[in-house]
């Protein structure tokens, strides 16, 4: 782990890119990452997270800044700008169900290929999917998600890259850490080795490739 | 009375103290309001929390403490917060006793349609089918007509939430439940007759053996 000033951080995702950031409506979004990706103008990002948030908070800043291309979410009904821009065709959007999002992107994570679910069977979600029946119980394969980067914010980092969560801040951002390519994280607080107990630790240090600087 | 409150009413008596409950948005939310004062049941928000409380009183709100609309609330004592792959295995797994949803259409045979209407409204499904596929027990919360026409219709013409039949549909005229294809209208509501209910439904219903007044 190596510890980044937040421009850095930033300037190493290239237009583009694949990116997978935690947070539920903004609750538990790195903010800092959000502002510097808008301050640096990427553009053409994937995005893979739960939703787009509302303008001008979380991700809803990339949709805002028009960084984003193309984005995998289950819900863009808080958000009427992202549905503007996809009804002009500006961006183009995969809606997921939730349950099944956070699924495919823990499968990136965890080496697997893609999970079954139960979840949009006999729907619209169905559509062009593989269907298996297990035990005489219909499944669709819903295939694994990775990305470039993986955008996590946490409530306590220590010194060597070890993640604590806050309440219901904690949502993506554990599943989203095991899935990026690169993990980048933020904290709200940097704190001595130690001060997170092996057992409070819910994202290892050893996943976690750069902790960004305070400041 | 309020169509809403009756709705929230009804469905806040089938809460059993120790159930772990889903309440989606909209009339749903409501029936927390109307648990009776002896029975405790864990409320499940799908962004990580169980054991969720009220809004916060004035000040003492925390950005990292919401419900899956995002707004402020408190954590009960004996809450727990954890990740998305959990809360969501809670649902698909069986887990969450009962879920109750909103609506857009329930058909005859129980099907909802609850998240999108084409070339209108496109929000994405969120949790509501993982909820309607996983969930012990679906109870529906919807007024029973929206601009005049039934919302009970005979096959959803709108996409359906999932393929899993819901159990009930409680609405401001009638609790009706799905059972082998059939719609079974099982309450009517104060001040209201059978006739009134079949004339405001599309849907074919039958009359249960045991019809009674919705007791609110």
């Amino acid at each position: 782990m190596k510890t980044v000033p937040l421009a850095d951080a930033v300037a190493m995702i290239p237009d583009g890119a694949r990116i997978v950031v935690g947070g539920f409506l903004s609750v538990g979004t790195p903010e800092r990452l959000m502002d510097e990706i808008v301050r640096q103008e990427k553009r053409d990002l994937t995005l893979i997270a739960n939703d787009t948030a509302r303008p001008g908070v979380g991700v809803g800043k990339l949709v805002d800044a028009r960084c984003l291309r193309h984005v995998i979410v289950s819900h863009i009904g808080t958000n009427p700008e992202t549905q503007r821009q996809m009804l002009a065709d500006e961006i183009t959007v995969e809606l997921v169900p939730q349950g099944t999002l956070i699924e495919r992107i823990r499968a990136g994570g965890y080496g697997l290929g893609g999970v079954l679910t139960p979840t949009g069977v006999g729907t619209l979600v169905e559509e062009g999917k593989q269907k298996i029946e297990i035990d005489g119980r219909p499944y669709l394969l819903e295939t694994a998600l990775k990305a470039d980067f993986a955008l996590v914010h946490a409530f306590l980092a220590d010194y060597l890259g070890n993640l604590a969560y806050a309440l219901t801040a904690r949502n993506y951002n554990p599943i989203v850490a095991m899935s990026g390519e690169t993990v980048i994280a933020t904290a709200e607080h940097i704190v001595p080795v130690g001060v997170i107990a092996p057992d409070h630790v819910v994202t290892p240090a050893p996943l976690v490739d750069y902790i960004v600087a305070n400041g | 009375m309020d169509p809403q409150a009756v709705i929230a009413k009804r469905i806040a008596r089938e809460l059993r103290s120790g159930m772990l409950v889903n309440l989606g948005i909209g009339i749903p939310t409501l029936v927390a309001g109307y648990a009776p004062p002896d029975v405790q049941v864990y409320f499940h928000s799908e962004n990580g929390l169980i054991g969720t409380g009220a809004i916060p009183a004035e000040g003492m709100a925390h950005p990292t403490l919401t419900d899956a609309g995002g707004r402020p609330v408190t954590a009960l004592p004996g809450a727990s917060t954890f990740d998305s792959a959990i809360s969501f295995g809670f649902m698909r797994g069986g887990h969450v006793d009962l879920t109750v949803l909103g609506g857009l259409q329930v058909d005859q045979s129980g099907h909802l349609a609850n998240w999108m209407i084409p070339g209108k409204m496109v929000p994405g499904m969120g949790g509501a089918m993982d909820l309607a596929t996983g969930a012990k027990r679906v109870i529906v919360a919807m007024q029973h007509t929206a601009k005049g026409q039934s919302k009970i219709v005979k096959s959803c013409t709108l996409p359906i939430t999932s393929a899993r039949p819901i159990d009930c549909v409680v609405t401001e005229l009638a609790m009706i439940a799905f059972s082998n294809g059939q719609a079974v209208l099982t309450e009517i509501a104060p001040d209201v007759s059978v006739d009134d209910v079949i004339a405001a439904t599309e849907a074919d219903l039958v009359l249960s053996h045991d019809l009674h007044e919705m007791m609110i």
